[in-house]
């Protein structure tokens, strides 16, 4: 790819990449790396425990501390496990509901049902959370839909948790798991029929291979929204305690513990964000 | 690829250095003394207040209830509320030194007086301190070595409610949601925040009196293990933990809690709300808060802010605050103007015998506030490590 | 692909059931609108339009919903020229680090907000403090946009790597300066992956909550701040009901201008 150079020499070329990568990349460092980076040093700063100033000398007792009680192992664990079913519902249930509104709905249905979709992105956060909250509720909806089956339902809860969670980003999973799959050329699900392919062996080796990076780059928002989440849990949760619940906890108290227990899920999704970019994620996003 | 994300930290520390070195040269604060003004000046025009969600109604959210444009009509001095919804947020919004003045409740008080950045406040400035009630004045969650550091606004005690359909025979003690959780399995609820070790502390005080605990803010080491051992126990019977209205009036009302704190003002709004429940103070007494208006020591505008203080706390103003928000007014004469003329009674504003049993919120120092000089007691930092122990 | 006629029906059922619980929740607060209850009971105790006529005279919501339109715009504008910018640089030049560009772009949504919060917040205090400015709406729009330069970069990017490149360089052939092909060639083909890139940060900025808590000032109240604040309040659920049942309404607006104006994608990449 030489058409960098079509308007001037390398030099020129070189001008204008950093005319236009400058300020994005500027942005980035100075408004939101550099405050990241001031966050987790002060991990290894500590607090007057009186005052709740935060006292500028050097130490790990935090890092320790944040390693050795098991009471935040349990509850990064707890975490972690929550946002990894968040993630995996919600490519379950993404994974059918695209798949018919790309590929089953006739394309006159397609654009209604993608609005359908996105419109609950576009209703707040809390307000949502908070209707759940009487759906669940002990008298809520759920429960009287379900009695008369003689069922019961999760109350408030982990599992409330989930549920609510998956809600709230499921359009965030559909959305690029329908673009991949309307993407997918007709052509190539002929030729693999063509080929002897029953359904199921078309779905598996065409299909799936497909849609994995939109798959993972749907992931990228239930995995990471999910486990920095502690509202949705303070209202659903019952008393389930997860990563954000102690970080907002010790924020205004103890910033530098704060911040060591940040950089627990920091850690955690950079190394998400990492595995996923081989699988393509990150264009698909 | 790994090289190029090293590149990308590399020069991300240069930039935090930079930004640290900025930091180290301008903010070494060590104007710790503040003093209170001798007198008053000129109002300047604006005040930024940091307040409890219906402290400081402008009538943007219910018309009814409006007393600030009041105040900016005869002050001159423009409101900017910034509404806080747990004390810590209050501590940490004073620790910008934007705000000056804030409603702080004891569990922030001490720690905004240690560290500075409340100012004492001169009550000879504020006409309506004389009417506070006496019990108010003074007390070790809102004055050091004899100064006041606020204007005290109201209090309430943090109450047993329970299902009148559910909970049977009525409790009278905090029992029922320690040693006898278990009754209720999953319908049990509490405050969620590091100052509800307080209230196992003031069950133990009773319950085990062996422990030798003589104020539940006052824990030595062995007193706050035996305290976090009695809520870990509770917590299996725990439903949910509650920290605003909405929540516990829900939960009440759905019949998802059947027992658990709460204050007369939810109390009132769930039986408002034709659930079956009735709220005691339990014979061990109870704990409680007690709201006190502080000014900045950086406030940039302290003349309003003390305007703020003596109009918060006139009588007509302190009633409609405490008839809102659903709390016993601190100014005497209060209880003459609320539009419910048995309000005082239903809050039991002037039952000091009432209040007697409460005991209010304060911050626990390392320094026994129960007078021990032998030991030293654990501080809000480590109850709140121990908290977040106790919700596992 | 041949589907069956069954495996048709079940997938049909599938999305069917999928959107009724998506609406479930939304039903149910546009009915709790008019719920007489003052909190989120269920049943309804009875119907009123008493919360309708309270939420329409609320300056509370009216205020905080202009502050909210303000952040977005401001934070979606900021977004759409460093977002451009970034995608064209990716697309258009070879460099060191070109993917980790990406990589970067998308962190700020991906971190959890308390975290991105906090660290603004304390980046803001220790820098701006000094020259004297403070929290206010100023914060709030620099933290918005930050995770939002990522959904246009992205739509941006996914569009440049389809348009085919020979129009570009027909165009420099023919003499156009780079600006002047930008202008009259890419742009044009680009303008429905803005504009979709453009809503969705829009989106994100119109319901932020926990970034925008750490980053407000005094004052300075969203609508979602709003929302969360008269929750705590002892009075005001069934309104904070009727302003959601009224977001919900009007949200249908956006989203159906998106999806007329995005021809071939799916109005929108996240």
């Amino acid at each position: 790819m030489r058409r960098a150079g079509a308007g001037g020499g390398a030099g020129g070329a070189r001008l204008r990449l950093a005319a236009l990568l400058g300020p994005p990349l500027l942005w980035l460092t100075l408004a939101y790396l550099g405050s990241l980076a001031v966050l987790l040093l002060s991990a290894f700063w500590t607090t007057d425990s009186f005052t709740s100033d935060v006292v500028r000398t050097w130490n790990t007792d935090n890092i320790q501390e944040l390693l050795t009680t098991p009471v935040y192992r349990t509850i990064a664990l707890r975490t972690l496990a929550i946002a990894v079913a968040v993630t995996l519902l919600d490519a379950l249930l993404a994974l059918p509901m695209a798949f018919c509104m790309a590929r089953v709905a006739s394309p006159r249905w397609r654009r209604p049902l993608l609005v359908a979709v996105l419109t609950p992105l576009w209703a707040s956060y809390l307000v949502k959370a908070y209707a759940w909250r009487v759906m669940l509720s002990e008298d809520g909806v759920v429960n009287s839909l379900l009695s008369p089956l003689g069922l019961h339902g999760p109350g408030y809860g982990t599992p409330a948790v989930v549920l609510v969670l998956a809600y709230l980003w499921l359009p965030y999973m559909i959305l690029p798991v329908y673009a991949a799959l309307e993407r997918l050329p007709e052509r190539t699900l002929e030729a693999s029929a063509d080929l002897g392919a029953g359904t199921w062996r078309t779905l598996r080796s065409v299909v799936l291979p497909a849609v994995r990076p939109a798959l993972f780059a749907g992931s990228v928002f239930t995995f990471s929204l999910s486990l920095g989440d502690y509202i949705t849990v303070q209202i659903v949760g019952g008393k389930t305690q997860l990563l954000g619940n102690a970080i907002a906890s010790q924020v205004t108290l103890d910033l530098p513990m704060a911040a060591a227990l940040s950089a627990v899920p920091v850690v955690l999704i950079v190394c998400y964000l990492a595995a996923v970019r081989r699988a393509g994620a990150l264009d698909a996003l | 690829m790994r090289k190029r994300t090293t590149s990308a930290w590399r020069s991300a520390a240069a930039v935090c250095a930079l930004l640290l070195t900025a930091a180290g040269c301008g903010s070494d604060d060590d104007g710790k003394a503040a003093h209170a003004p001798g007198k008053l000046g000129k109002g300047e025009g604006k005040v930024n207040i940091i307040a409890w969600a219906g402290y400081a109604e402008d009538g943007s959210n219910d018309p009814q209830a409006d007393w600030v444009h009041p105040f900016e009509k005869k002050t001159g001095c423009k409101v900017d509320t910034k509404t806080a919804g747990t004390s810590d947020e209050m501590v940490s919004l004073m620790k910008t030194g934007q705000y000056d003045t804030v409603s702080a409740s004891g569990d922030a008080t001490l720690r905004l007086i240690a560290s500075g950045d409340a100012a004492p406040v001169n009550t000879k400035l504020v006409p309506n301190y004389k009417d506070i009630f006496p019990a108010l004045k003074q007390q070790p969650f809102n004055s050091k070595d004899g100064r006041m550091y606020g204007i005290p606004h109201g209090r309430g005690a943090n109450l047993l409610m329970y299902r009148t359909d559910k909970v049977k025979p009525a409790p009278d003690s905090w029992r029922a949601v320690f040693d006898d959780a278990a009754a209720h399995n999953g319908r049990v609820t509490a405050y969620d925040s590091p100052i509800y070790i307080a209230d196992a502390a003031l069950y133990l005080m009773r319950a085990k009196p062996s422990l030798g605990i003589k104020n539940p803010y006052a824990l030595d080491k062995k007193q706050l293990d035996a305290a976090v051992t009695l809520l870990k126990k509770q917590h299996k019977a725990i439903g949910e933990y509650w920290s605003d209205y909405q929540k516990e009036i829900t939960a009440f009302k759905g019949g998802d809690s059947v027992i658990g704190t709460t204050w007369q003002v939810i109390a009132n709004l769930t039986q408002a709300e034709k659930a079956p429940v009735k709220a005691v103070l339990p014979k061990e007494g109870a704990t409680g808060w007690s709201d006190t208006w502080m000014v900045s020591a950086k406030a940039e505008h302290p003349n309003c802010a003390y305007k703020w203080l003596d109009w918060i706390v006139s009588p007509k103003v302190n009633a409609q605050v405490a008839e809102y928000f659903g709390e016993a007014p601190a100014n005497r004469k209060a209880c003459a103007e609320t539009s419910d003329p048995n309000h005082c009674a239903v809050f039991h504003a002037d039952d000091e015998k009432y209040f007697q049993r409460v005991h209010f919120w304060t911050t626990p120092i390392k320094q026994c506030l129960d007078g021990r000089k032998n030991t030293t007691c654990t501080d809000y930092a480590q109850w709140t490590r121990a908290w977040t122990e106790v919700k596992g | 692909m041949r589907l069956s006629r069954t495996a048709r029906i079940v997938l049909g059922c599938v999305t069917a059931a999928g959107l009724a619980v998506v609406y479930a929740p939304l039903l149910l607060v546009l009915l709790n609108s008019f719920n007489a209850d003052r909190s989120f009971g269920w049943p309804p105790s009875g119907l009123t339009g008493e919360w309708w006529r309270a939420a329409l005279h609320n300056d509370g919501a009216r205020d905080a919903l202009f502050t909210s339109l303000k952040a977005g715009l401001a934070a979606t504008g900021i977004a759409l020229v460093l977002g451009t910018m970034a995608a064209y640089a990716v697309h258009r030049h070879r460099f060191f680090g070109r993917r980790t560009v990406s990589f970067l772009l998308v962190l700020p949504i991906a971190l959890p907000g308390i975290v991105s919060g906090i660290a603004l917040n304390a980046a803001f205090r220790t820098v701006l403090d000094p020259f004297g400015i403070g929290f206010g709406l100023f914060t709030v729009v620099v933290g918005h946009a930050t995770f939002c330069v990522v959904v246009v970069f992205n739509n941006v990017a996914a569009r440049l790597r389809r348009i085919s490149p020979s129009m570009a360089e027909a165009s420099a052939d023919l003499g156009a300066r780079p600006w002047q092909t930008f202008r009259h060639v890419t742009f044009p083909a680009m303008r429905s992956a803005l504009f979709a890139g453009a809503l969705l940060a829009f989106a994100l900025s119109f319901d932020e909550i926990v970034v925008t808590t750490f980053t407000a000032g005094p004052g300075t109240r969203t609508l979602p701040i709003w929302i969360y604040e008269n929750l705590a309040r002892p009075h005001q659920a069934p309104v904070v009901n009727v302003v959601a049942a009224l977001l919900i309404a009007l949200s249908v607006v956006p989203v159906a201008i998106a999806q007329r104006l995005s021809s071939d994608t799916a109005g929108g990449r996240l």
